[in-house]
C-alpha cells in the first residue's frame, strides 16, 4: 500500500474521532443515547477515500476504540461499548464506508439524487441492518421494538447523508485529483 | 494522551495485554450463551471481586456504568413490560457484566501497550501482505490527527466569524475538509520524499 493510502486512512479515522469532539445532541429526553456526527466521518471517509482506504479508515477507528482510547462521542471507548447495545453500530462502520466507496466510485458522473442514495445506502441501511439485529440480540429486545427505537435517529442520519453529499460534491470540484 | 488506562500495580496491570484480550472473549461468549439470572448475578460478582484484585474501586467500576444508566432503566422498563421481571434483570445483569468485564481490561491495560501487541500479534497476517510497520504508523499519524483537525476547525471557524458565517455548517466544513486534505496530501509527500520504506 502507497504512502498516500496510509496518510488517507489514518486522516480519515481521525477526522471519525474529531467529529466525536461536537457536542452530541440530546433529545427525546435523556432516555436515548444522543445523535453525533460521527456517523457523518464513517460517509466522508467512503465517498471521499474510497472503498478500500475509507473501510480500512473505519476499521482503523473501530481498532482504536477497542484499545481503550476515548474516541466515541461523550469520550467513551474501549471493549464495553463495542459489546453493548449500541455496539452494533460502531462494528459496521468499516463495512458501510466501504459499501459508500464502491457505490460512489461505480457511478463517477452521479448527479446530487444519485450521490446522495449512495450514501445512505451504506451510512443509513446497512448501519441499521446490522446495528438493529445487533441491539434485538444483546437487548433480547426483538426486531420490532429496537426497530421502533430506531426511527427517532433516521432524521439526524438524513440531515447528516445530505451534509456529505454536500461536501463531497463541493470536495470534487475544488480538489479535483483526490 | 488520551487513555483510560487507570495506573497500578496489580496482577492484572502486569499481565500482558495478549491473555487479558483473550479472557475477555472467553468471559463475554460465555456470558452470552449462558441463560441462568442465578449464574450471570455470579458472574457479575466475580468480575467485582476483579476489579477488587485489580486494586479498582467500586466507585471506579460504578464510573464504567454510569454513562449507560439510562439504556439499562429503558431496558429494564421495556423487558419488564413486555417479558416479566426475571428477564428484565437476567438482561441488564448480563449487560452490565459485560460492560465491566471489558472495562476491566481497558481500566488495567495501556493503549500502547495493547497497539504493540495488537501490531505484533498482526505479524502473523504478514503472509497475507500486512505489514505491520505501516499499520503502526497509521496508528501514530490518526493520534496525531486528532488535535490538527481540532486546530483547523478552530481556524477556520474564526475566519469565517469575521466573515459572519458562523453559524453556516457549510461554509464551516467545506475550508476544514479542502484543507484537511491538502494537508494529507503534504504529509504523504514529506514521507515519500524522505525516503520511508517499512
Amino acid at each position: 500500500m502507497d504512502t498516500k493510502s496510509i496518510v488517507y486512512i489514518a486522516l480519515f479515522a481521525a477526522l471519525t474521532a474529531a467529529l466525536g469532539l461536537m457536542p452530541p445532541v440530546s433529545f427525546a429526553g435523556l432516555a436515548l443515547p444522543p445523535i453525533t456526527a460521527q456517523s457523518l466521518g464513517v460517509m466522508l471517509a467512503g465517498a471521499v477515500a474510497g472503498a478500500r482506504r475509507g473501510g480500512l479508515a473505519l476499521l482503523l477507528f473501530v481498532v482504536l476504540v477497542a484499545v481503550g482510547l476515548p474516541l466515541l462521542a461523550g469520550g467513551r471507548g474501549g471493549f464495553g461499548v463495542l459489546a453493548g447495545t449500541s455496539g452494533g453500530f460502531i462494528l459496521a462502520w468499516p463495512l458501510c464506508a466501504a459499501l459508500i466507496g464502491y457505490l460512489v466510485s461505480k457511478a463517477p458522473g452521479a448527479g446530487f439524487a444519485m450521490t446522495a442514495v449512495s450514501i445512505a445506502l451504506g451510512g443509513i441501511v446497512l448501519m441499521y441492518a446490522i446495528g438493529i439485529p445487533w441491539m434485538a440480540f444483546v437487548g433480547k429486545l426483538g426486531l420490532a421494538k429496537s426497530l421502533t427505537i430506531m426511527v427517532a435517529y433516521v432524521p439526524g442520519d438524513l440531515v447528516k447523508v445530505v451534509l456529505a453529499t454536500i461536501i463531497v460534491r463541493g470536495l470534487r470540484r475544488a480538489y479535483p485529483n483526490l | 494522551m488520551l487513555d483510560l488506562y487507570a495506573p497500578g500495580t496489580s496482577i492484572l496491570h502486569r499481565m500482558s495485554p495478549g491473555p487479558k484480550m483473550l479472557a475477555l472473549m472467553v468471559g463475554a461468549t460465555a456470558l452470552f450463551l449462558n441463560q441462568s439470572l442465578v449464574v450471570t448475578l455470579a458472574a457479575l460478582i466475580v468480575v467485582l471481586g476483579l476489579y477488587r484484585l485489580a486494586q479498582l474501586t467500586m466507585k471506579q467500576a460504578w464510573q464504567q456504568l454510569r454513562p449507560l444508566l439510562w439504556i439499562f432503566v429503558l431496558f429494564f422498563a421495556l423487558q419488564w413490560w413486555f417479558s416479566g421481571v426475571t428477564l428484565a434483570a437476567y438482561v441488564v445483569l448480563r449487560l452490565a457484566a459485560l460492560i465491566l468485564l471489558a472495562s476491566l481490561v481497558t481500566l488495567t491495560t495501556r493503549s500502547s501497550d495493547m497497539i504493540d501487541t495488537m501490531t505484533w500479534a498482526l505479524g502473523v497476517l504478514r503472509p497475507l501482505g500486512v505489514n505491520p510497520a505501516k499499520i503502526g504508523l497509521a496508528i501514530s499519524l490518526a493520534l496525531r490527527f486528532i488535535p490538527v483537525l481540532a486546530q483547523i476547525t478552530q481556524d477556520v471557524r474564526e475566519a469565517q466569524k469575521a466573515r459572519g458565517l458562523e453559524r453556516s455548517v457549510i461554509a464551516v466544513a467545506m475550508p476544514v475538509a479542502i484543507r484537511t486534505l491538502k494537508m494529507a496530501d503534504d504529509i504523504s509527500d514529506a514521507i515519500d520524499s524522505r525516503g520511508y520504506r517499512p
